[in-house]
């Protein structure tokens, strides 16, 4: 199956995943189309985390499809390197190589995986530190940094693999709110790009601003979802009505 | 101390817990004075204590000059003691990482072996090790019409790497295992192979983790390494019994193996006390 961009550029169709006899995800279906920017919201061990961690096949999944750009995430003969060329992925905990720098960080991905030549990779390297506002520190370690530094850092280092979407698992969760608003300005400024971006995220302000389309989940389905303006004012399904009062 | 002056209306404040008592300065934890003195004193003392008994037969010469007469020949046999503990150690290291990388192995099978090694190696006394690399290797290998000769040492070598090897190997799956998930997954998310992901990410990160482990099992196994006098090798174990037998004098017993412990002191206390400074140093930080 060829991708056109008139498709989904990431489609799951009735996901199922169970950690043994949890099931954490029960029948996940959603579309993303390119460019888009969607927000997935929900209670903890609603299973948000694990959706994105399927899309870029870091979990399994026991049924369903989840497919990216016509890639069968799930197949087993499916090449990896091909799908993560595709995705990139930003963690909570940023995740940075503690050992190499800021630029090594971001370096070493297209030298060693997509055998790059260095120098190019050295200069794309540079205008991204830049693009995520921390020139100067391409020779800091990342134990220099602080969390919302080290987290742009992630940022930049995923965009070094021009990936085509983009993955955040709850990036300013362990961020003081100083710093959360930092990483959401990095995040805001790839969206007017045009990446197509998927957020787990619990800044509901952010995610009222910047999606196309808010997700909420809770046990493992999605409950509701839509356009954020409809979904904030006007939700109707009385698990978000209460999820989003507590919150709001 | 200003903080336990009580202030009027001061109120009683818990302090965290000091979990570590401070640490003294390397140098002061190392060369401080008095020990060291106490224990060149009793060094000397005992050295010299013989040497005084003998003034009542004066024709022989005095123990301490005994002593430098052999020094030349014992430096060598000492000299000989650090290259095999050197030559384990390199061989030892070098098989003990890849034993350690196959320990986590995602293959079932490899994982077990791996394991299975490393658990028989770990558990044998070093001495018997030696003895079957001993027998176990022959004197010399035809290859090609070629001999390659196989001397006594370099099989102690082996046998003394295989312990280590063993050792090492489980320090590495520790410090693998040690290395958080996140690291894995990042690396996987940005197309890492699990190969690459075990050579550019995981194993930098575990050097500092196992330095001090790796330092203090380069002590234990110099200090082990009169072991291979047993097996024929001319180390400074045997060099000594030799220079003794040559003497022939049982006053001389006691005071030539102190000398020959305070050379193994010399070398290996350093050691350990640059171990007990990293240690520190990296156990503060993750």
């Amino acid at each position: 199956m060829t991708w056109t961009p008139d498709q989904p550029i990431v489609s799951l169709r009735d996901v199922h995943k169970s950690f043994g006899t949890v099931e954490v995800l029960r029948g996940i279906t959603l579309d993303v189309m390119k460019g888009e920017v969607i927000c997935i919201i929900g209670p903890s061990g609603s299973g948000k985390s694990t959706l994105i961690r399927c899309i870029n096949a870091l979990n399994d999944i026991q049924s369903g499809s989840i497919t990216v750009e016509g890639l069968e995430v799930n197949d087993p003969k499916l090449d990896k390197l091909s799908l993560r060329k595709k995705v990139g992925m930003v963690f909570q905990q940023y995740n940075l190589f503690p050992h190499k720098t800021v630029l090594q960080n971001v370096m070493m991905a297209p030298i060693k995986v997509l055998r790059q030549n260095r120098a190019e990779v050295e200069a794309r390297a540079r205008k991204l530190i830049a693009k995520v506002r921390l020139e100067g520190k391409e020779d800091a370690y990342p134990g220099e940094l602080s969390g919302g530094q080290q987290q742009r850092v992630a940022i930049a280092r995923s965009l070094a693999m021009n990936p085509d979407v983009m993955l955040f698992d709850e990036v300013t969760a362990a961020l003081d709110p100083e710093t959360v608003k930092e990483v959401l300005t990095t995040i805001k400024d790839l969206a007017a790009d045009g990446m197509t971006c998927i957020l787990v995220t619990h800044e509901m302000g952010f995610a009222r601003e910047i999606a196309d389309c808010v997700y909420f989940t809770d046990r493992g389905v999605i409950v509701e979802s839509g356009p954020p303006a409809t979904f904030f004012d006007n939700a109707q399904d009385p698990r978000t009505q209460q999820f989003l009062s507590q919150i709001l | 101390m200003a903080r336990k002056t009580p202030v009027r209306g001061q109120m009683a404040v818990l302090h965290p817990m000091r979990i570590r008592a401070d640490a003294l300065p390397l140098a002061d934890r190392m060369f401080n004075l008095w020990t060291l003195t106490a224990l060149m004193l009793a060094f000397a003392a005992v050295l010299i204590a013989p040497a005084f008994a003998q003034d009542a037969a004066p024709e022989k010469p005095g123990v301490i000059s005994i002593l430098l007469e052999w020094t030349p020949t014992l430096a060598k046999g000492f000299g000989f003691n650090v290259l095999i503990s050197i030559l384990s150690m390199a061989i030892g290291t070098a098989m003990g990482v890849v034993l350690g990388v196959l320990q986590v192995s995602p293959l079932r099978p490899v994982r077990s072996i791996a394991w299975l090694v490393t658990q028989f190696f770990r558990n044998s006394p070093w001495l018997v090790l030696l003895f079957y690399c001993i027998l176990l290797i022959p004197f010399q290998i035809e290859v090609f019409g070629t001999t390659i000769p196989f001397p006594g040492w370099i099989k102690a070598v082996l046998g003394l790497s295989l312990p280590v090897m063993a050792y090492m190997s489980e320090y590495m799956r520790g410090a693998i295992l040690s290395i958080p998930t996140g690291q894995w997954e990042s690396a996987e998310s940005l197309g890492f192979s699990r190969r690459q992901i075990m050579t550019d990410v995981i194993l930098p990160q575990t050097v500092k983790r196992v330095l001090p482990s790796w330092m203090n099992l380069y002590a234990v196994l110099t200090m082990a390494t009169p072991l291979v006098s047993i097996i024929g090798v001319n180390d400074v174990m045997a060099l000594t019994r030799a220079a003794l037998s040559a003497e022939g004098r049982v006053d001389l017993l006691i005071p030539m193996y102190l000398y020959i412990l305070s050379w193994f002191f010399i070398y290996c206390y350093p050691i350990s006390a640059v171990t007990r400074l990293l240690e520190r140093k990296y156990s503060v930080k993750l």
